[in-house]
């Protein structure tokens, strides 16, 4: 029987932007185990919502993470507008639903790039990295910023997209469906990416239910759970059908996001199509009691954020369980019998957020 | 003369993510790509601390990332800048009240640049990187002229090298 050693994968990894320690145990170069430890970025913003008003925690919910940001604002603003019972215009609830297609884009294509990068592939990289700055421009143009927005609000969104800036979005958007389409073809149909992702890290449909996997990395199981579905914001009247693959390997998951990108730019030209009249918020008065589990789709899949207020203008507790941490039991699971090359892709197949997770 | 002058206009980065929200993280990796596109200057991010000149810090650092933060640190060969990238790297930003967060990368190791915002533009990241290039090269003098001035002594005092 081959000697067993113990591989430390992390905190700090050229192929990782963000910390996460994995200690990998191998029989010579093959993964028999996989032990990880999260903590890196573990900063204790659950509490900061005893020290903020619910109002101004909508910044610091935004900052969970980077890259959804925009999403973690809009399920926070959610939960509390539900226990207050506030309906938010047609108007803001389509405005949310472009920026938070928009984010998904973005995460999507950085995720893209990223998972080039793991396998080697630097062209690759860098073509998604181009495509995601123009996403990048459309959100500097409406919100402001860049990375973090600012722009969803307890009560619906504080800043309007004008109809000349709407009509510009639907015109570029063919352009850059097909530049999307162009990049898609090399993830999907070119031999050495099928080659280096075809049969790695296989996961069954039961397994990825039992194991509650969320998002992409279900849907590529053939686990059909899309939180947009239920219709929060304007996925209702789009209507909305869930993208899913079965193969369950490192190539479905790939597949899965690559389709996304596809069905965010037809959610956008359908959202600017429909996009109704009115006002963009509506005034909120009173303090939040009582409490609700909202629920968001977000790039990486199912972010719940539990929210309970007392009656005071700050709330008793906030939980956040991101999507990251559901699907971390997948990854455990996926890492054994692996390469220890083929390490990095499969931990970037999960799409892994650490910042979300640790919060 | 300093072994080391070929570098002197293509630092090597080193960039590690202490605690942060993954905003200014992606910028900083939006810097390597074709809009930025840094590495036209030589500009290298490597995964090696041993091979880095400038070390990249975003987030307000917790308990745990103290460590590897400072073992990164003191992995990287003299003369080193540190840039330290964000409001929560400079302060702690909006977790600055988090239980979790020390408050800043300059309580655990010394900053040479600050670069602001939440979270950072790429171009600010760079501005940040082309002053820390002037200080790696002050540092660098520095070295270069205390070893002369010990080689001279050494000499004056007629012990050979």
């Amino acid at each position: 029987m081959p000697e067993r050693i113990v591989v430390p994968f992390g905190p700090q990894h050229p192929v990782l932007p963000e910390p996460i320690h994995v200690d990998l145990v191998l029989e010579d170069e093959k993964v028999v185990e996989a032990i990880p430890s999260i903590g890196y970025i573990h900063r204790g913003l659950e509490q900061l919502v005893q020290k903020r008003e619910y109002t101004e925690y909508v910044y610091v919910a935004e900052r969970i993470c980077g890259i959804c940001s925009f999403m973690h604002a809009l399920c926070y603003s959610q939960g509390v507008e539900q226990i207050m019972g506030i309906e938010v215009p047609d108007r803001a609830k389509y405005l949310r639903t472009i920026w938070s297609e928009c984010s998904r884009l973005h995460s999507h294509l950085l995720w893209l790039g990223l998972f080039a990068d793991g396998m080697g592939f630097e062209n690759l990289f860098m073509r998604s990295w181009q495509l995601r700055e123009s996403v990048l421009d459309v959100l500097e143009d409406t919100t402001g910023g860049r990375v973090i927005q600012g722009t969803c609000k307890v009560g619906g969104v504080r800043r309007d997209i004008g109809q000349e800036k709407l009509d510009e979005m639907h015109h570029t958007l063919d352009p850059f469906e097909q530049q999307c389409r162009d990049l898609g073809d090399v993830f999907l149909n070119d031999e050495t990416v099928k080659y280096r992702l075809q049969g790695l890290g296989v996961i069954g449909k039961d397994e990825a239910y039992a194991l509650g996997a969320v998002g992409p990395t279900a849907r590529g199981s053939g686990v059909p759970v899309d939180i947009r579905e239920t219709g929060y914001a304007a996925y209702g009247d789009l209507g909305f059908k869930p993208v899913v693959e079965t193969a369950g390997d490192c190539y479905a998951r790939c597949a899965v996001r690559v389709k996304e990108v596809y069905a965010s730019i037809d959610l956008i030209r359908r959202a600017i199509d429909g996009m109704p009249e009115g006002p963009l918020d509506v005034k909120v008065k009173g303090t939040p009691d009582g409490e609700y589990f909202s629920r968001v789709e977000q790039p990486r899949g199912e972010v719940i954020h539990y929210l309970r207020g007392d009656g005071t203008k700050h709330l008793a507790r906030a939980r956040i369980r991101t999507p990251t941490l559901a699907n971390i039991p997948m990854l455990v699971k996926m890492l054994p019998g692996a390469q220890l090359a083929d390490v990095p892709v499969v931990v970037l197949s999960i799409d892994p957020c650490i910042s979300c997770t640790e919060r | 003369m300093s072994t080391m002058a070929f570098l002197k206009r293509s630092p090597w980065i080193l960039h590690y993510d202490a605690s942060s929200c993954n905003g200014c993280d992606i910028e900083v990796l939006a810097c390597l790509t074709p809009l930025y596109d840094v590495e036209r200057f030589g500009i290298i991010n490597t995964g090696n601390p041993k091979h880095a000149d400038i070390l990249l810090i975003t987030g307000g650092i917790n308990e745990l990332n103290k460590a590897v933060v400072r073992n990164l640190y003191e992995q990287m060969p003299e003369p080193k800048v540190v840039v330290a990238i964000g409001a929560c790297a400079a302060t702690g930003g909006i977790f600055r009240e988090c239980y979790n967060i020390t408050g800043g990368v300059d309580k655990v190791i010394p900053v040479d640049v600050y670069v602001p915002g939440c979270a950072a533009r790429p171009e600010q990241i760079i501005d940040g990187v082309v002053t820390a290039l002037g200080i790696l090269e002050e540092k660098r003098m520095k070295m270069s002229g205390a070893a002369q001035t010990k080689e001279e002594t050494r000499h004056a005092v007629g012990e050979s090298t």
